[in-house]
């Protein structure tokens, strides 16, 4: 069970169980919905920004553990974060999952998110992991207000 | 379900030079025997011996089917019909052979209503299509139900936009049963059709499918069955069920895919225009006038499947061989025993708890999404599948986003079963 114990670390299933930030957000100015139609999971992210700083995050919606824990895991690390900041660990995160090098610095700045490493063994659960942070791009590059990662 | 299925002779027809692996003879179910016959069961998968329970999903091709398609493909090849070439006499006759093979396990009257299309949602369009075509205008009715797969709900929404017709949906109590009685409320004047499905793929539910057919033919209304999870599981009679379009999928009933075969009563077939235009469905063609050939070749237009069909022939031959109603009771064994053991882990609820059920077993552990069980159970060997199945609106009527599926095929052993309820319990530890 060494394998699986990779993908689903306490931490992770620590946030599937109990997710931080999972509420929807009064005065939010950018709601975007996630959609994986591969396996039906729903994402609202919901975000506040002010001078381009996140000021506040969080999110609703249903899905595995994987994308659960990784929402929860998002809205915590993002809080604060600035827009560009927030873009650079979006490629960050994607390079880690999917097994790849992140196109800006070595991964460093993914603190607790280095838990995801274990997901690029499962490709099939990329979707899961990047799902929440789709719906962050989309957010901050003012696409449209559904995403999917087909 | 009789156990004593006739055992079909496959001898090598003539012209075609077929291999001459004959069916084994069905004394006795042994599913060992079975086993050897699948190349793709022997191997091991995340270091633990496959055991393969998405059977619902396609099942297993037996070797005589990979034989067959090499076969025909080392020797056979050509393009078929109006051949008059040896090669493509011989194509012309191993296709239409097959097509014989088809009309013989479901029981037509003739290969006239045997159609090859590529599975059963190729069928659902070419009907909504064509019936929909000769038959349904604005204020007219579809009438479906609440467990059909989307393959059987989404071309009669294109139907319905198309023709201003609506759709009219027979629900489904909590059992993931349907009541006759439904129907019986839900036919109306305007009802042009009734298509469901024969063996729910959600949730394994059989339909009351005769009970059915018998009432909607009173009111004058023909009936599609969707019968992709039941041709490999229920032996089909269409002349005694009396339904008047019956589809099924050759990938589910161990043959290859892309191939699948359409069954339709003659009477509405010649009424119907054809689905695609093309070479082979034409009798003449001219700038001013195109004639269409006569069924089936009406509505096979442009060069099929050929080998596909030749591996359906030999899937059906397989199948037939040891025995629809054989393989039934060995899958029932499955599923008894699977209900009994599964039921039984803690957090786990059945999801389909129909009185009439065979081979397919929907379930949903608390705390544990049915995605990340698949992924559990996938580094032990074991292929379910998680999700949808295909079928929202049932998801959404029981109130689930998805359900876990293990779904029986004819070379699945208790012991398999064993495995799967081993593996909930792994399941269980890494979400404790």
């Amino acid at each position: 069970m060494g394998d699986l114990r990779d993908l689903y670390q306490e931490v992770i299933l620590d946030h599937s169980r109990k997710p931080r930030n999972f509420r929807t957000l009064e005065g939010a100015d950018h709601r975007v919905e996630g959609f994986n139609p591969l396996c039906g999971d729903k994402v609202t992210l919901f975000l506040r920004l002010e001078k381009g700083e996140v000021k506040d995050i969080s999110f609703q919606g249903s899905g595995c553990a994987i994308s659960t824990a990784s929402a929860s895991m998002m809205t915590e690390i993002l809080k604060g974060k600035t827009s560009q900041q927030a873009m650079k660990l979006f490629d960050e995160f994607h390079g880690l999952v999917t097994g790849k090098a992140g196109k800006s610095g070595n991964g460093a700045e993914l603190g607790k998110l280095a838990v995801f490493s274990g997901v690029c063994e499962f490709p099939i659960r990329v979707k899961c992991a990047t799902l929440a942070w789709h719906a962050l791009k989309a957010a901050l590059s003012g696409a449209s207000q559904t995403v999917s990662t087909e | 379900m009789s156990g004593s299925e006739r055992i079909l002779n496959a001898g090598a027809p003539t012209g075609a030079s077929f291999p001459r692996s004959a069916p084994r003879p069905s004394t006795t179910f042994d599913v060992e025997a079975i086993r050897r016959d699948f190349p793709i069961l022997q191997q091991t998968v995340n270091g633990h011996p496959l055991v393969y329970l998405d059977n619902a999903a396609t099942t297993q091709k037996p070797k005589a089917v990979l034989d067959a398609l090499d076969h025909f493909y080392a020797r056979d090849n050509a393009n078929i019909h109006r051949g008059v070439h040896e090669l493509s006499q011989r194509a012309t006759a191993a296709y239409e052979q097959a097509r014989e093979k088809a009309r013989s396990l479901v029981n037509a009257r003739s290969t006239a209503e045997i159609l090859f299309v590529r599975g059963t949602t190729e069928a659902i369009n070419l009907i909504a299509h064509s019936f929909g075509a000769a038959r349904v205008s604005e204020g007219d009715e579809i009438l479906l139900t609440r467990m059909e797969h989307h393959s059987n709900i989404v071309p009669w929404q294109m139907l319905c936009e198309r023709r201003g017709a609506r759709l009219q949906v027979v629900p489904v109590n909590e059992r993931g049963e349907l009541a006759v009685e439904d129907f019986e409320r839900l036919l109306s004047p305007r009802t042009r059709i009734v298509s469901l499905v024969h063996l729910s793929n959600a949730l394994g539910t059989i339909n009351p499918v005769k009970e059915i057919i018998a009432l909607a033919h009173r009111r004058g209304v023909p009936v599609l069955l969707d019968g992709a999870q039941a041709a490999a599981r229920i032996p089909i009679d269409v002349q005694d069920l009396d339904c008047d379009f019956y589809a099924l999928s050759g990938h589910k009933l161990y043959g290859p895919t892309g191939i699948g075969v359409l069954y339709g009563r003659s009477e509405l077939l010649e009424a119907m225009p054809p689905f695609l235009g093309g070479g082979d469905m034409i009798a003449s063609v001219s700038f001013e006038k195109t004639l269409y050939n006569k069924l089936p070749n009406k509505f096979e237009a442009g060069t099929p499947h050929v080998a596909g069909a030749i591996g359906l022939g030999a899937a059906i031959d397989y199948v037939r061989g040891i025995g629809i109603g054989a393989i039934a009771a060995h899958e029932d064994a499955l599923l008894r025993h699977a209900t009994e053991k599964v039921s039984r882990v803690p957090g786990l609820r059945i999801i389909g708890t129909a009185r009439e059920k065979a081979g397919i077993l929907s379930f949903v552990m608390e705390g544990v999404h049915p995605h990340d069980l698949g992924t559990i159970l996938d580094q032990q060997g074991i292929a379910i599948r998680a999700g949808h199945h295909c079928t929202q609106p049932l998801m959404e009527h029981f109130g689930l986003p998805a359900t876990a599926r293990a779904s029986f095929g004819m070379y699945n052993t208790l012991a398999e079963v064993d495995a799967l309820v081993e593996g909930l319990g792994k399941v269980r530890e890494v979400f404790a």
